[in-house]
């Protein structure tokens, strides 16, 4: 398993990603960067991405959606804030036009060489409770239930 | 509870007179135990619907209380509940991020 930790802040709404992959900095990075390989892992198993805008440079968005089983379709939107080739980016996820309450959650990305290859360093920080609940609308049961089988995963 | 960190005498006083109401420590312990909706709050009184709305301004003011929306409703929660729910929500995040990372790993171990 490529994952070496999560940290999870409920007080902060944050959470924290980091993973450690067998390839050059530029391969990790140029999965990010190519929406045709984002999109073969940035939505769940069960609700694939399509990345229809994709302008990964310093004030560029992202458009995407994804497909859920029932035929659901969530949409998203990217603003690019700083992109910084082979070493970070950094996104505001979320509605462009929101209120105080519901300001945009931010992701940052960081890579680093590591004697085995690269490593990514994630941050999510959630604005709101709100904000958590809309990222994964109608999502949630479908994480519920892998969960068990997360555990097993995780065992193994 | 609320974590009171170097709180000015400012927030303190509202704290206070957000507590000094009996209707206000009712819906109060109310949101400690199940975080009820304005509406459900307001059929529980003899008071109108607006003036329940200002006792749960009061009590979100003093930081006692919040204001999440469910479909139309309005919750009024505590931190505590919020915590919680914060919590929940991070386990799926975990488990999305968890899947995320494996089907990384494997566009990378595929090659272009």
């Amino acid at each position: 398993m490529p994952i070496t930790s999560v940290t999870k802040q409920p007080e902060k709404l944050s959470l924290t990603v980091v993973a450690d992959f067998p390839v050059p900095r530029k391969r990790l990075w140029d999965a990010w960067a190519d929406p045709r390989q984002l999109e073969r892992f940035w939505g769940p198993p069960f609700a694939p991405a399509t990345f229809t805008h994709h302008d990964f440079r310093t004030g560029g968005r992202a458009e995407y959606y994804l497909s859920g089983p029932n035929g659901e379709k969530w949409a998203d939107s990217w603003q690019f804030t700083a992109v910084n080739p082979i070493d970070s980016f950094e996104v505001l996820d979320g509605d462009d036009n929101a209120d105080a309450e519901n300001m945009p959650t931010s992701m940052t990305f960081t890579f680093e060489a590591t004697p085995t290859g690269s490593r990514l360093v994630h941050v999510t920080r959630f604005s709101s409770v709100e904000a958590m609940e809309k990222t994964i609308p109608g999502m949630e049961e479908g994480f519920r239930a892998a969960m068990p089988q997360l555990d097993a995963l995780l065992e193994a | 509870m609320v974590a009171l960190r170097e709180e000015s005498e400012e927030s303190l006083n509202r704290l206070f007179r957000a507590l000094a109401d009996g209707t206000r420590r009712d819906i109060l312990a109310r949101a400690i135990a199940e975080a009820p909706s304005v509406s459900e709050l307001a059929a529980r009184y003899e008071m109108s619907f607006a003036a329940v709305q200002k006792h749960v301004a009061v009590l979100q003011r003093a930081g006692l209380v919040r204001k999440r929306a469910n479909g139309r409703e309005q919750l009024v929660s505590t931190d505590r509940e919020r915590l919680q729910r914060a919590s929940e929500l991070l386990d799926s995040y975990e488990v999305l991020w968890r899947q995320r990372v494996a089907q990384l790993d494997d566009v990378l171990r595929e090659g272009e």
